[in-house]
């Protein structure tokens, strides 16, 4: 869209390879079908109906029992997805991008080959490309993952309410979804292999995970998933879940409707032609390396959003550095995106918003002697008269003593810590 | 010294206590008296001031009640199961509510004592510009004699005793947080008078200072579904923003509450029923017109409590108009020992943080060898009124008057919370604008957000201000997504395009 308005000829190819389960969905990407939006709906959906329990502390009445429809919530929340896919189209089409469902590949130098979900290809020639294909969700590879587990792809539109759930990983995904899944009313367990968000700050970390477990999700520490079987066909079935001890030979069993892997995302990269063009890519992770124009190895091709090695996976910063991007090569700008102290928040039930270095990093950077830890637990005043817990709410500051007092990392655990 | 303490406080409110206990920090005998003068109604409360008792407290916890209806309805939405109907009883809120506050009463006891700050429940006043005298409710006295005085005795709420039966009839803030039983059908009798809230009128005369907590009181009463009325004479919220509050009165208006905008009442008399009989003047049609209601609210701004100080015996300058007392910048009044702090100074925002944070500096310079004085610029505020509004710097009108509408930039969005989408509410008055310096560097000025969390938002934003922020730095600023604040990062619309200003999320 910014390049349109510099009066550039553009086409966007988008194309969403169905999941193995079959789930699809429209133009906009990850964040708009199958990520921070419909997560932060549901997360939203799961605070209502704690509100509902606190409303009645504040003097509400109504039954004291109270369901939630899976069905109702996610028909309004994929309604809202399908008026954002249009949305998109009709932005595109009002600032004369070209845009074409279709999957993209590299054929050769400055050609593209696209190929339509009927199998249809063309042939499309540019003078400059931007590779923005995002990620995907990452499989186990044990029997029985692709055939019967769902990922974050297929949670947001199952057509199903999923039941008593197997969360499979500890990443932001996993801890957001298993959250908002236990509020909603359902059994919710966590099968984490290692750490909980791993590459946050870890006392946040354990904080939130206390947290859920005090909110009846629960917990499998150093365990993973080495079958997947099915007891039942169903909407939902019924899948036993065998898991070995990551410290020792322990074998559990488990028996769940639902399994949900969140064990990691993988670029898309692999096939779209890049050997074909001479880009070269972290071939352990799939991820593009760019320099700070976020331009590949190929001087005509650059990359941004989460197939960039070593830059955070967040919309706000693959939006930024687009729009920078586009304005150096068409405007004359010279700002580049500033990948520092991107502010993130994590949805968990407790909300987690971080700015800046984790305390473990800031420690390691500049000298446990050197830094300044500030904090602080507190209770929000409205939780008071709902009688929810006193000294969960979480705040930290830390300072570089050596500068000023510096503030190099901002955390704050509690309810709206994104605002 | 020859005084027994080093410092008395008169007043334990939020700067008063603040103010003592920092000074306690360094070692020095403290004493702090607090008294609650009964309102006209017999409503009085404890240890704390008024953002404890009367105030900020109860009327957040108020307006969380209310949200919480409005969650109840989107619930549904998003899936949620619940029976109609849904009803509200005020004597399970308002107890919680004043549980809560007297929790907090007993809290500012407990610390006072840890604090080994001494405490008397005693109505105070000078005797000489050293000696306090306190008198507590049965008449004893007390003296004392202090190196150093604060006055902190902050304000109590006006009456339009000029309208006949408004004294008799109505009540104020100071009694509404207080009542223990609500409208319903068969009222019970606690108190020595009858309250209905069945349906409540709240009288808002715009003769000082922005009475926003009318606003936040009609908010709450509406979103706990009664049948409210607000009567302005004219502007609401002056001294904020203009097109903010009309923004904001618009919305209380979609929501339910009602207005009788330039209007003025007259007289309240009460009828047999025990409802109360409103006559007012409409200055638009030059008529006179007439009601009835449950509960008549006045929220006709709020008088510094300094009558019963003796401050003319000590030499305490006051302003003739206000009758708040004049300091300077160290919070010195005229009076060399003696300080004031807080909503009953001359010239200072009527807020809890500020009123600390000047307490707690005050007792810094006195006792700290410190010599930082309170810097009032910039100070962020929010209006709980059922769609909130926060704001931190100058209102478009300030900047206008201050450096010329050619000098300055407005960068303005009409946003859609998305938590709002499923629940299909309306966001026509969710909207927030940044004033800045249009010279090079583009200094922010001024930041307005109406919006879910507004408080929480603009908090946030405060430091940038804080910091001299300009327009390039915010944009330079990643969001978080999705929020409401991340939409802040990205205005990029100013009012002198007249472009359309509706932003979508995504």
């Amino acid at each position: 869209q910014e390049a349109a308005k510099y009066g550039k000829k553009v086409m966007v190819l988008d194309f969403v390879t169905p999941t193995p389960l079959g789930s699809s969905w429209g133009l906009g990407g990850t964040c708009v079908n199958v990520g921070c939006i419909p997560k932060k709906l549901m997360h939203q959906a799961a605070l209502l109906g704690q509100a509902l329990q606190d409303s009645r502390k504040f003097g509400w009445q109504f039954t004291e029992e109270v369901k939630h429809n899976w069905m109702t919530m996610t028909e309004s929340v994929q309604n809202y997805i399908g008026s954002l896919n249009w949305g998109y189209r009709v932005a595109l089409r009002e600032k004369s991008v070209t845009y074409e469902n279709a999957y993209g590949e590299f054929v050769g130098p400055h050609t593209v080959k696209a190929t339509n979900k009927r199998g249809v290809e063309k042939l499309y020639t540019a003078e400059k490309f931007l590779i923005a294909t995002g990620e995907r969700p990452r499989y186990l590879g044990i029997p029985g993952d692709k055939e019967y587990c769902i990922s974050s792809d297929d949670l947001f539109s199952l057509p199903y309410c999923p039941g008593k759930t197997l969360v499979v990983g500890a990443s932001y995904v996993a801890l957001e979804c298993a959250g908002f899944l236990a509020g909603l009313g359902l059994d919710v367990t966590v099968m984490v292999r290692s750490i909980l968000l791993r590459g946050f700050d870890q006392e946040m970390a354990n904080k939130i995970g206390e947290y859920m477990e005090e909110h009846g999700i629960n917990f499998i520490r150093e365990f993973v998933p080495i079958k997947v079987e099915q007891i039942e066909e169903g909407t939902p079935g019924r899948l036993k879940v065998t898991a070995k001890s990551t410290k020792g030979n322990q074998i559990i069993e488990g028996e769940y409707n639902t399994v949900l892997l969140a064990i990691g995302r993988d670029a898309c990269t692999r096939n779209i032609g890049l050997d074909k063009v001479g880009v070269k890519i972290n071939e352990k992770t799939g991820k593009i390396p760019v320099n700070d124009e976020e331009q590949t190895n190929v001087p005509y091709i650059y990359a941004i959003g989460d197939i960039l090695q070593d830059k955070l996976e967040l919309t706000p910063v693959a939006i930024q550095a687009g729009r920078l991007l586009v304005q150096r090569l068409y405007a004359g700008a010279t700002s580049k995106c500033d990948y520092v102290n991107v502010p993130t928040t994590v949805f968990t039930p407790l909300e987690y918003g971080a700015c800046g270095y984790s305390e473990e990093t800031a420690m390691e950077k500049f000298g446990e002697e050197n830094i300044e830890v500030y904090h602080s637990h507190f209770w929000p005043l409205e939780w008071t008269v709902a009688s929810r817990d006193n000294n969960k709410c979480y705040a930290k500051i830390i300072c570089n003593i050596k500068d000023n007092e510096r503030v190099i990392g901002f955390h704050v655990l509690g309810p709206n810590a994104g605002e | 010294g020859k005084n027994e303490y080093d410092l008395v406080v008169v007043g334990g409110g939020s700067g008063g206590l603040a103010c003592a206990k920092e000074a306690a920090q360094f070692g020095r005998k403290v004493a702090v008296l607090d008294y609650v003068e009964p309102s006209p109604q017999g409503t009085k409360w404890g240890l704390g001031g008024t953002c404890v008792n009367v105030g900020c407290i109860p009327k957040k916890l108020m307006h969380q009640a209310a949200l919480l209806g409005s969650a109840l309805k989107d619930a549904q939405h998003y899936g949620w199961n619940i029976a109609q109907p849904v009803q509200h009883t005020w004597s399970v809120m308002a107890q919680a509510v004043q549980n809560y506050v007297k929790s907090l009463n007993w809290g500012h006891r407990v610390q006072l004592q840890d604090k080994k700050v001494k405490y008397f429940n005693m109505k105070g006043s000078f005797s000489d510009p050293h000696t306090i005298r306190g008198l507590t409710k049965a008449g004893k006295e007390t003296v004392i004699t202090a190196e150093n005085v604060v006055i902190a005795t902050g304000g109590r709420p006006k009456y339009p005793t000029h309208i006949p039966g408004a004294l008799e009839y109505g009540i104020t803030s100071d009694d509404l947080f207080w009542l223990k039983e609500s409208p319903g059908k068969t009222p019970l009798v606690y108190y020595p008078f009858i309250l209905h809230l069945y349906e409540t009128i709240v009288y808002i005369a715009l003769i000082d200072a922005s009475p926003d907590v009318s606003l936040e009181c009609a908010g709450f009463l509406t979103g706990i579904g009664l049948d409210t009325t607000v009567m302005m004479r004219s502007i609401p919220l002056r001294g904020f923003d203009q097109q903010m509050a009309s923004l904001v009165t618009e919305h209380m208006e979609c929501y339910g509450t009602k207005f009788l905008k330039r209007c003025f009442p007259i007289k309240v008399e009460k009828l047999e029923s025990n409802r109360l009989q409103v006559i007012w003047k409409n200055t638009d049609l030059g008529t006179e017109e007439t009601d009835s209601f449950d509960t008549v609210m006045w929220a006709v701004g709020r008088a510094p409590d300094t009558e019963t100080l003796n401050l003319e015996t000590v030499g305490v300058k006051t302003n003739s108009e206000t009758g708040k007392i004049i300091v300077d910048a160290s919070e010195a009044t005229s009076v060399p020992h003696i300080y004031a702090i807080g909503d009953i100074t001359e010239g200072r925002p009527e807020l809890t943080p500020t009123a600390i944070a000047s307490g707690k500096l005050l007792a810094q310079r006195l006792f700290g060898r410190s010599s930082e004085l309170m810097d009032y610029d910039n100070v962020p505020t929010t209006v709980f009124t059922p769609l909130e509004y926060g704001c931190v710097g100058l209102s478009e009108e300030a900047a206008v008057q201050c450096y010329g509408s050619d000098n300055i930039e407005v960068y303005h969005a009409y946003y859609k919370p998305l938590e709002f989408t499923v629940a299909e509410r309306d966001a026509t008055q969710c909207y927030m604008k940044m004033v800045c310096l249009r010279e090079s560097e583009q200094r922010i000025l001024g930041l307005h957000f109406i919006g879910p969390n507004a408080g929480e938002v603009i908090q946030g934003f405060a430091l940038g201000i804080k910091c001299g922020a300009t327009y390039p730095q915010l944009m330079k600023t990643i969001g978080i997504h999705p929020t409401c604040a991340e939409e802040m990062t990205k205005l990029h619309i100013t009012k002198r395009s007249g472009l359309d200003a509706t932003v979508t999320g995504c």
